[in-house]
């Protein structure tokens, strides 16, 4: 049943130019910035050969990609998320949904991994440019594993993130100001903290993304993704089963 | 007696300070129509939300064909079909994915799918716009396709909220025809606030008023009730109101708008016949006559005063 969710969000996402749109302007950004890397990897190839343990490919040219495709994922999924329940509640369809024999969850989940497998076609196109590098060398997989499941796990957070704001109103364009503005704040909240211990660090998107950007599969890390997706996706389905008590 | 296929009891809503719904009760048996009647903000599309577990009720209790709708909603919710006041739909679907979809949400088999959705277009004429996007239909249309999509899984209630609504006098008759149809097997709960309509479709008639029930009876008695006794009538050279109100049986004469007067006599002492020979007698013009009918609005004011009738 979530599975049919998803498959009618997805359907819906692509019923529209918004999803053809994003899609080809993502890739054209991301294709501008592989072709940078690559360029300037070229020019500075010949010094970087007498360098005793050289960067390579991967990590020269693919993990800029990958962290530039985080901010993009960053600044894309409002656009994305603050359509899902928002626009359900502005054009009474959500009455569809809360008559069908469906759980909260399953309507929440529905929703969330609709959106989280159109973000993964995004990371998909990426991961399809740095797959592109075999033409011209061999690439450290392990490295690029590790940024895929990192921009994964990020992108399920913005998802979730932006699904729950969706839930607290009847309006696209606020949910998606209030899903960027909060995504943007959490990414650089670390930026106030000089103090490399302080808790600020610790809620900052950014910081774990970057141990996954350096090829680096910190748990910690990947746990705290999970909850932060689960916790936002948890507030979502007592979001929308208060409004049905409540009304 | 048939099934009885919902059962609801003592029913209350409130919002904050405010009881939108009070107390009500009701059930609903197999084959049967039933009309919700009441002005606008009466408490109908807030009553039908909880039936439709759309809202949680405050208190009280739904049952459908016996399963709990608050404890086992799932359960419960596959065997309802609801239309809620303004149809759902997705605007960039045709008809045939859009039905598809939600014959799908309502855990359909997968075998039955094709046979079911075609079933519902048929029913509900939409055999031809398959194809069409819903948002390229017209208002009647995508009433059609609201209505579809509330019985393509075949539930044994369907719960309409104002079907009707904004539709053309065609339109609404081929809806009143189809939901007389439904009624034949499933059971049917409509709201409306058109008195009409009520009496001619439904079995019987509940009427709602600032959240409680008012009345509660079948279709004749609402119309016993709205006839009343009263008689309108014409007289083109009217006698003295005295000369009216010593006829045998009526009871008081006031003089209506457009030269009418009305009559009202006690109950079991129709005065037609004799008023007929008299006014043929006296050559008073007699050039109307008929049993008035009290309006929707008269009905309303009368069952919030006499409390008797609940």
């Amino acid at each position: 049943m979530i599975l049919t969710l998803a498959a009618k969000e997805l359907k819906g996402l692509f019923g529209t130019p918004l999803a053809w749109s994003v899609l080809a302007v993502l890739q054209a950004v991301l294709a501008y910035i592989f072709l940078a890397q690559i360029d300037s990897f070229l020019a500075v190839q010949p010094q970087l050969e007498q360098l005793a343990n050289p960067p390579g490919i991967t990590e020269y040219i693919v993990a800029p990609l990958f962290a530039s495709a985080a901010v993009i994922l960053l600044m894309a999924t409002p656009l994305l998320s603050m359509r899902l329940i928002a626009e359900e509640r502005r054009n009474r369809t959500l009455s569809l949904l809360l008559s069908a024999p469906l759980s909260m969850t399953e309507i929440v989940l529905g929703k969330f991994f609709g959106l989280l497998l159109f973000l993964a076609l995004i990371i998909g196109l990426a991961l399809a440019m740095a797959l592109g590098l075999y033409a011209g060398g061999s690439i450290d997989l392990g490295l690029l594993a590790a940024n895929l499941l990192g921009l994964l796990l990020l992108a399920s957070c913005f998802a979730a993130l932006g699904l729950y704001f969706s839930t607290l109103t009847d309006s696209p364009s606020v949910a998606g100001i209030a899903s960027l503005g909060a995504s943007l704040g959490l990414w650089v909240i670390n930026m106030a903290a000089a103090d490399p211990d302080s808790l600020l660090h610790y809620f900052s998107l950014l910081k774990h993304f970057e141990s996954f950007n350096r090829g680096l599969i910190d748990s910690g890390d990947g746990a705290f993704f999970l909850l932060f997706s689960a916790v936002f996706l948890v507030f979502s389905i007592r979001r929308l089963d208060g409004e049905r008590l409540r009304g | 007696m048939n099934e009885i296929t919902l059962l609801a009891s003592d029913l209350t809503r409130r919002y904050g300070s405010h009881t939108a719904v009070n107390g009500v009760g009701f059930e609903l048996r197999q084959g049967e129509v039933l009309g919700f009647l009441g002005p606008n903000g009466a408490g109908k599309s807030t009553t039908m939300q909880m039936l439709t577990g759309n809202l949680a009720p405050s208190s009280g209790s739904i049952e459908i064909c016996g399963i709990d709708l608050l404890e086992r909603p799932k359960a419960a919710k596959a065997l309802i079909g609801y239309l809620p006041e303004t149809p759902p739909l997705y605007r960039d679907l045709s008809v045939h994915e859009f039905l598809t979809l939600s014959a799908k949400l309502h855990r359909v088999p997968r075998k039955q799918m094709s046979a079911l959705v075609e079933r519902a277009k048929l029913r509900c004429g939409l055999d031809q716009a398959g194809g069409k996007l819903i948002g390229s239909l017209s208002k009647g249309y995508q009433q059609r396709v609201g209505i579809a999509q509330a019985i393509v899984h075949n539930p044994r209630v369907v719960i309409l909220d104002e079907p009707t609504v904004g539709l053309d006098p065609i339109q609404i008759r081929e809806i009143r025809e189809l939901i007389r149809e439904l009624g034949g097997e499933h059971s049917v709960i409509l709201s409306t606030h058109i008195l009409p309509e009520v009496e001619s479709i439904c079995d019987r008639v509940q009427i709602m008023h600032q959240g409680q029930l008012v009345f509660s009876d079948s279709i004749d008695a609402l119309r016993r009730y709205r006839q009343g006794n009263t008689l309108e009538v014409g007289l083109r050279h009217p006698p003295a109101p005295g000369e009216l109100e010593a006829i045998n049986g009526v009871s008081r004469v006031e003089a209506a708008e457009d030269g009418l007067w009305r009559l009202h006599f006690a109950p079991g002492g129709d005065p037609t016949d004799t008023l007929v020979a008299l006014a043929a007698e006296r050559r008073w013009g007699l050039f109307r006559l008929q049993p008035a009918q009290t309006s929707l609005e008269e009905v309303f004011v009368h069952l919030t005063r006499s409390e008797a009738l609940v």
